[in-house]
């Protein structure tokens, strides 16, 4: 695939085009200056940010925020940690305002030990959320149903794990990933969390999912400003390979010289 | 009057959600309320009167993955 080509390459997530397709998050960095370093790096055009208690006069969040729309970038805040669709919903309202985004990474975890989603609260609050007004990204698993039931309440891209949060396993399921790649094909996939490595991300897109998100496997590398650029030629590359249509495995060798001319036969 | 903000228990004089965010010295820092779980509008706040008890939450922006 040539330069042009790729230029349009878009992924369009609720009327919104994005010339990358690797989504960052903005957790866990040395610093403020290696987090933009990192995210420049990356080339992401979309950040995960949240809200939090800060005890008044504290500041620390406004110049967090000051630091974020100096990146120019979209920004799609979450509402981790909520466990009840109570929570996440009033979450999203207080996100809205400040980030003054229709856009929400719905979060209902519902087990501490692998942070996964509570899909029942995940889905009831996706229908609060979309019939509000929101555009909602949902944190969900590569349950079909679930995903029928997400679309069905407005939602118009999914994002089902790789492997639980911060654990970067990869993909736990490439199969369930797969058949949820098949049965929606015209959907926006994203996977989101369980990320740990560049090829996880590159496998991602091979297996035509539009967008991978993660922050850990970034922000705790060693050299997080190189590993950003790493999963930026990752996700690249996967894609590329997706469009040209990889190969099919098979069991048996097949010779790749040719067997025609072989000498001493 | 006693109420809880951001999970810790205070003692306030405000009466008004507007009120409580001056008291406790917010001054213009960028932030979202609830009171009672529910979301509260900026401009919602000043009408928004407290009560005895009140869970009062008050949020800024932060880092998040």
């Amino acid at each position: 695939m040539d330069a042009i080509a790729r230029a349009d390459d878009a992924l369009e997530v609720y009327g919104a085009k994005l010339g990358s397709r690797l989504l960052v998050g903005t957790s866990m960095y040395e610093s403020p200056a290696i987090l933009a370093d990192a995210v420049r790096a990356s080339g992401a055009e979309v950040v995960t940010v949240s809200l939090r208690r800060e005890a008044g006069g504290a500041r620390a969040g406004g110049a967090f925020w000051d630091l974020i729309k100096g990146l120019g970038l979209r920004v799609l805040p979450n509402t981790a940690g909520c466990k009840t669709v109570k929570e996440a919903v009033t979450t999203a309202q207080m996100a809205r305002e400040i980030f003054d985004t229709p856009w929400i990474k719905l979060e209902v975890i519902g087990e501490d030990d692998t942070l996964q989603p509570d899909v029942f609260g995940l889905v009831e609050a996706a229908r609060i959320l979309s019939n509000d007004g929101f555009q909602v990204f949902p944190y969900t698993t590569e349950d079909l149903i679930v995903a029928e039931k997400l679309l069905g309440a407005g939602c118009e891209v999914l994002m089902p794990w790789g492997a639980p949060i911060g654990s970067g396993r990869g993909l736990n399921n490439v199969f369930g990933l797969k058949a949820l790649r098949a049965h929606f094909p015209d959907t926006p996939l994203v996977v989101d969390a369980g990320i740990g490595a560049p090829s996880h991300a590159a496998q991602a897109l091979e297996l035509g999912y539009d967008s991978v998100l993660l922050n850990t496997a970034i922000a705790k590398a060693g050299d997080a400003v190189a590993m950003a650029h790493a999963f930026k030629l990752a996700v690249r590359a996967g894609r590329e390979a997706f469009l040209a249509t990889p190969m099919e495995p098979r069991d048996m060798a097949a010779p790749s010289t040719p067997v025609f001319g072989r000498a001493f036969s | 009057m006693n109420i809880r903000v951001n999970g810790e228990a205070r003692e306030v004089r405000a009466r008004t959600l507007a009120a409580l965010l001056d008291e406790l010295d917010y001054g213009d820092t960028t932030v979202a309320t609830a009171l009672n779980q529910t979301f509260v509008r900026k401009k919602d706040r000043r009408e928004t009167t407290i009560a005895e008890g009140d869970e009062v939450e008050i949020l800024t922006p932060r880092q998040g993955g």
